[in-house]
């Protein structure tokens, strides 16, 4: 028996949205979760929020109501939603609670992010030489990728122009554009191989999730959602990660590869049960490359998987079925909680334009970020 | 014509500097032997606080790279390209044998002559010049053209 449902999910739009506050964004999202669930703010026994802009996101209950709840904050940068799902569960496990809300908000200026390189345990003369910067991360992982496991460009502007699509069949996605591969690989190479749209971009939203002990989700709902394994890791020594200055000569797995393995074990199933899946697109190759940090296929494979249309909504195994990060931007706080929404929506059958047309009982959703940080969650009706 | 001395390193004890041959400072681990680059405290595999400052091998080979398609933003504080008339400029990862693989500046290359393996060598090249006129020098890889640049 699993500990943890999710019986309701809400998500303010992603975008841009000038003169409305973060965390008048996260209020919306969480009524749309506690309206969803057929639930009130006053039932919400606890909560957990994560936000990189919002020191504080439990200052959402000016909003939402003064109940005196306990609101634990968690930010763990691109995994926080995986943080705070995680903390949702152990909170269920132990048998404190019952009934919470999982809240991720987030506002962020335009552009690529910025930041101390200190914070990240880097040293002055990295930001200084212009290092300190994820996109160049994301080129030169992906460009080594490509030359050991023969991915084309072809197979990176495919997996955008995929997302594109599925973003124009989402309402909530910030670019509902449809782009063509040729459009995307002629656009401004940002970092070699990768072009300006075939990365996401720091924006707002806000996304939510009410979740329960499994015991009593049916309370509440026919069609609870059940989390399943959640895990979160950090970088081993010789993983070859966003900022970081130097690596060991011994490569060693990315911290996906063990965050998915041990939410897997915790789940009792494996990544060939997945039928659907949402990935961490900061960039199309990093789709490409979490295809194969999580299980979902073996590296090299990406190309034919692509080309024969497999991770297309109609296809095998859907990803990104909302138009992923690439669409929907990155609000830090919020992106992971999109993924588990979409991955509720579709297991419900309830996705709209973008249904994916066959049974859905397993859902994965992984998280990547600075300083080399992973989550996992598996999700199964 | 300027010498050495006049070129201020970016850091302090970044690399060794005045040099002919500059090399990278790390640091090797008394307890478990493994490396890292800068030198920290502790060491990045075992948390030992027994790093020993360790001066790198000045020759690799380039295991990544990409180029930087645009002025980054501040921390970024550089002059590797004319703001008004932006040209990329190119990173990667340059593999040293048996000790680390350390993210750096590219020079004397362009994306046609860049090659996965190709011998890399330390270098130390202008990075900025500050209004009260001293030259800020960082290091760099480039190419190893002769087999004695390479150490073949």
């Amino acid at each position: 028996m699993p500990d943890l449902a999710i019986i309701g999910v809400g998500v303010h739009p992603f975008g841009r949205f000038p003169g409305k506050s973060a965390l008048r964004i996260g209020a919306e999202a969480a009524r749309l979760a506690l309206a969803d669930a057929g639930l009130r703010w006053t039932d919400m026994q606890f909560a957990v929020g994560g936000s990189f802009e919002v020191d504080q996101p439990d200052a959402v209950v000016a909003e939402l109501g003064l109940t005196g709840l306990p609101f634990t904050n968690v930010y763990n940068g691109c995994a926080t939603a995986g943080s705070a799902l995680a903390l949702a569960r152990q909170t269920i496990r132990t048998g404190d609670h019952q009934l919470g809300l999982v809240l991720g908000l987030d506002k962020h200026e335009s552009g690529a992010f910025t930041a101390d390189p200190a914070d990240y345990a880097c040293p002055p003369w990295y930001g200084e030489m212009g290092l300190f910067l994820t996109t160049k991360f994301f080129g030169m992982k992906i460009n080594r990728y490509m030359h050991d496991h023969g991915i084309t460009h072809g197979t990176l502007a495919a997996v955008a122009a995929k997302n594109y699509r599925n973003g124009g069949l989402n309402p909530n996605a910030h670019r509902r554009k449809a782009l063509t591969p040729e459009e995307i690989l002629a656009s401004r190479m940002v970092n070699y191989p990768l072009t300006q749209y075939m990365f996401c971009s720091p924006n707002e939203g806000a996304a939510a999730a009410v979740v329960c002990s499994a015991e009593v989700a049916h309370r509440y709902t026919d069609t609870p959602i059940y989390v399943r394994g959640v895990a979160t890791r950090t970088r081993r020594y010789g993983a070859f990660e966003v900022h970081t200055p130097s690596a060991a000569v011994d490569h060693v797995p990315a911290p996906t590869v063990e965050a998915a393995k041990a939410a897997f074990e915790a789940a009792g199933i494996g990544p060939e049960d997945v039928d659907i899946a949402q990935l961490q697109d900061t960039d199309a190759g990093a789709e490409v490359i979490h295809m194969a940090e999580t299980g979902l296929c073996a590296d090299g494979e990406q190309d034919a998987l692509v080309a024969a249309g497999a991770t297309e909504i109609t296809g095998r195994l859907p990803i990104n079925t909302d138009g992923g990060l690439i669409a929907n931007g990155e609000p830090v706080g919020a992106s992971g909680l999109r993924q588990v929404a979409e991955l509720v929506n579709q297991m419900r059958r309830r996705a709209g334009d973008r249904q994916v047309p066959k049974d859905l009982r397993v859902g994965m959703a992984q998280l990547y970020g600075a300083p080399g940080v992973a989550a996992v969650t598996i999700l199964t009706t | 014509m300027e010498t050495p001395v006049s070129r201020e390193p970016i850091a302090a004890d970044l690399f060794t500097w005045p040099a002919e041959e500059p090399a990278l400072v790390g640091g090797r681990c008394a307890e478990c032997a493994r490396f890292t680059f800068p030198l920290r405290d502790g060491c990045p595999y075992c948390g030992a606080t027994a790093m020993a400052r360790h001066e790198l091998d000045r020759h690799g080979t380039l295991w990544s790279w990409t180029s930087q398609g645009f002025l980054p933003k501040p921390p970024y504080n550089g002059q590797l390209a004319d703001p008004e008339n932006f040209t990329p400029w190119y990173v990667g990862l340059v593999e040293i044998p048996g000790q680390l693989r350390v993210e750096s500046l590219l020079v004397d290359c362009d994306q046609d002559s860049l090659a996965f393996g190709m011998p890399m060598r330390l270098v130390v090249v202008p990075f900025r010049r500050e209004e009260d006129g001293r030259e800020i020098v960082t290091f760099a890889f480039a190419p190893a053209h002769t087999p004695e640049e390479s150490r073949a």
